[in-house]
């Protein structure tokens, strides 16, 4: 096996252009602080798009209930912060243990049926957890969400929208988002991650050469749902509040569409799919506030009929 | 000698559909067999129930003497079953050694082990799996299988299509692989390929076995291996 471990860390190199998109996003955050709660938006619907891209780009398993987990990780910081916890970083870290649980416990749901199946099926998981919340108003606030603050990062920076921080959000985003991108690129590029593109290609195939589909797809959706937690917690204490419309089908249907934007299946789609995605929402919607949907839907309409290089083909860092 | 594999009565096909009837065989550790017959006997059909994606009927499949009739292809797999399957079935978006990197498990065939059987997967081992030619897929899928390090490899018409230099190529593989004692249960519609370095013959006639022999009584006997062959036709 060491000359499969020997490939493996010849691919973990980094690119220059991946280095440099890293450093033109931190030098844009500090460059432009008036931005940056935009480009905090944009970081965590990238890591939100990261998570799904997870699941359909590496392995093929469609869903539109990711909202699920951004939804339940948002409201884990937001329960714990006003439990007295305030303190971010705990808040992000907390968020993955019900995520990671409710992906592992539903992820058998996804091993049978077709595409279709595994939609409405992850569809439901949100509606169902989404009305839960909703129920459970003593815990979540009910319609009316749960207002919160969190503590200030290392007792220093702090985070919010006055100030500096919509910059230390974005900043701390921008840091969360790296720390999971290098966590996805090492499990992309490991045996298991490889296995995965394998069930991705041909699941029937991939289980006579002796790979089980089902356990990996059981621990990658696990993996995801972690994710997406981590992405609602962030955005939950960025803005101090969290309420049931994390949870609505949009926000599933949207994190597919920045995914798309910017190709699946190679991690950085997603980062990139959502800045476009949140930067035309942020341009148009200045024209046209009602109606910048309508230029998001040309944009995709052109991309599936005619884009088939893709947006992210133009910056595409690797692979 | 061991026993490695040993199908009892089995009958199996698609659905309710029955392709293999009622088939028994054994195949001993070190021994390779040749599966032999017509298009459409029922070769692959008999190489898919042993990986165990067809739907079996009736009958048992036995490997190492542990009965994996009810396993899943994964644990088939596991258990040393490797397979080339016909259509060699690359996976078309990984890199040669990621191919090879999905499947490999630890044991005597390393990726090295591979690379020096067939030297060009070494010289196009970062090529993508859609950018290789028909034998260059064909050396692949059987690395691929190989870097599982199986007990037992089936090689579903493993030189169908292919151009006759890099026939040679794999024959002489497949006869390294024999000598080296790895069992090998190989599909192949023209039979002097193969019949030289396999120990036993069977030939299929609509999804029965026909005919069996020893491999050197039908290279003794050409005669009988066409009468044979022609009456499974």
């Amino acid at each position: 096996m060491t000359d499969v471990l020997a490939h493996l860390r010849r691919r973990e190199r980094w690119g220059v252009a991946e280095i440099a998109f890293w450093l033109a996003l931190v030098a844009g955050i500090v460059a432009f602080p008036a931005r940056a709660g935009l480009v905090n938006e944009a970081l965590i619907a990238g890591l939100f798009a990261l998570s799904l891209d997870l699941i359909l780009g590496l392995t093929g398993i469609v869903s539109l209930g990711q909202a699920a987990f951004f939804g339940v990780g948002a409201y884990t910081a937001a329960i714990l912060a006003n439990a007295g916890y305030h303190d971010p970083l705990l808040g992000v870290l907390a968020a993955i243990v019900p995520t990671a649980l409710i992906g592992f416990l539903t992820a058998p749901l996804l091993l049978r049926g077709s595409d279709l199946t595994r939609l409405m099926v992850t569809m439901g998981v949100a509606l169902m957890l989404g009305e839960l919340a909703n129920r459970e108003d003593g815990l979540t606030g009910g319609a009316d969400g749960l207002n919160f603050t969190v503590a200030p990062l290392f007792g220093r920076f702090a985070i919010g929208s006055f100030g500096e921080g919509p910059r230390n959000a974005a900043l701390f985003s921008l840091a969360v988002l790296f720390a999971l991108l290098f966590v996805a690129r090492r499990l992309a590029r490991s045996p298991f991650g490889i296995s995965l593109t394998a069930v991705r290609e041909n699941r029937l195939r991939a289980g006579a050469l002796g790979i089980s589909a089902a356990w990996r797809i059981v621990a990658i959706y696990t993996i995801s749902a972690a994710f997406a937690g981590v992405a609602g917690a962030l955005l939950a204490e960025t803005t101090q509040i969290a309420s049931l419309d994390l949870f609505e089908f949009h926000r599933s249907a949207n994190v597919m569409l920045m995914l798309i934007i910017g190709g699946a299946g190679y991690l950085y789609g997603g980062v990139i799919g959502a800045g476009v995605f949140i930067l035309v929402r942020d341009v148009v919607s200045a024209e046209t506030p009602e109606y910048w949907e309508f230029w998001i839907g040309l944009m995709l309409v052109a991309l599936v009929l005619f884009g088939r290089e893709r947006l992210a083909n133009l910056v595409r860092l690797r692979r | 000698m061991v026993e490695l594999l040993r199908v009892e009565r089995l009958s199996s096909g698609y659905g309710a559909a029955r392709v293999v009837n009622n088939v028994s065989f054994a195949l001993n550790q070190g021994q390779s067999l040749a599966l032999l017959g017509r298009n459409g006997v029922g070769k692959t059909t008999l190489i898919n129930s042993v990986i165990g994606v067809t739907t079996r009927h009736e009958g048992r499949l036995f490997v190492g003497g542990e009965d994996v009739t009810r396993l899943s292809p994964h644990l088939r797999a596991a258990r040393g079953i490797g397979w080339v399957p016909q259509e060699r079935d690359i996976f078309r978006s990984l890199s040669v050694e990621e191919n090879l990197t999905a499947v490999a498990r630890p044991g005597a065939w390393t990726l090295a082990r591979v690379y020096e059987m067939f030297p060009r997967l070494k010289e196009r081992r970062r090529n993508g799996g859609r950018q290789l030619s028909g034998g260059e897929q064909q050396m692949l899928a059987i690395g691929r299988a190989l870097a599982l390090n199986p007990k037992l490899l089936l090689l579903d018409e493993p030189t169908e299509g292919l151009a006759p230099i890099i026939v040679d190529e794999l024959l002489a593989a497949f006869q390294r692989l024999a000598r080296e004692g790895l069992s090998m249960i190989l599909v192949e519609q023209k039979p002097k390929k193969i019949l030289p370095f396999t120990d036993e013959a069977i030939i299929l006639n609509r999804g029965a076995i026909a005919y069996a022999a020893k491999s050197a009584e039908l290279i003794a006997d050409p005669a009988a291996l066409e009468a044979h062959l022609k009456a499974a036709g």
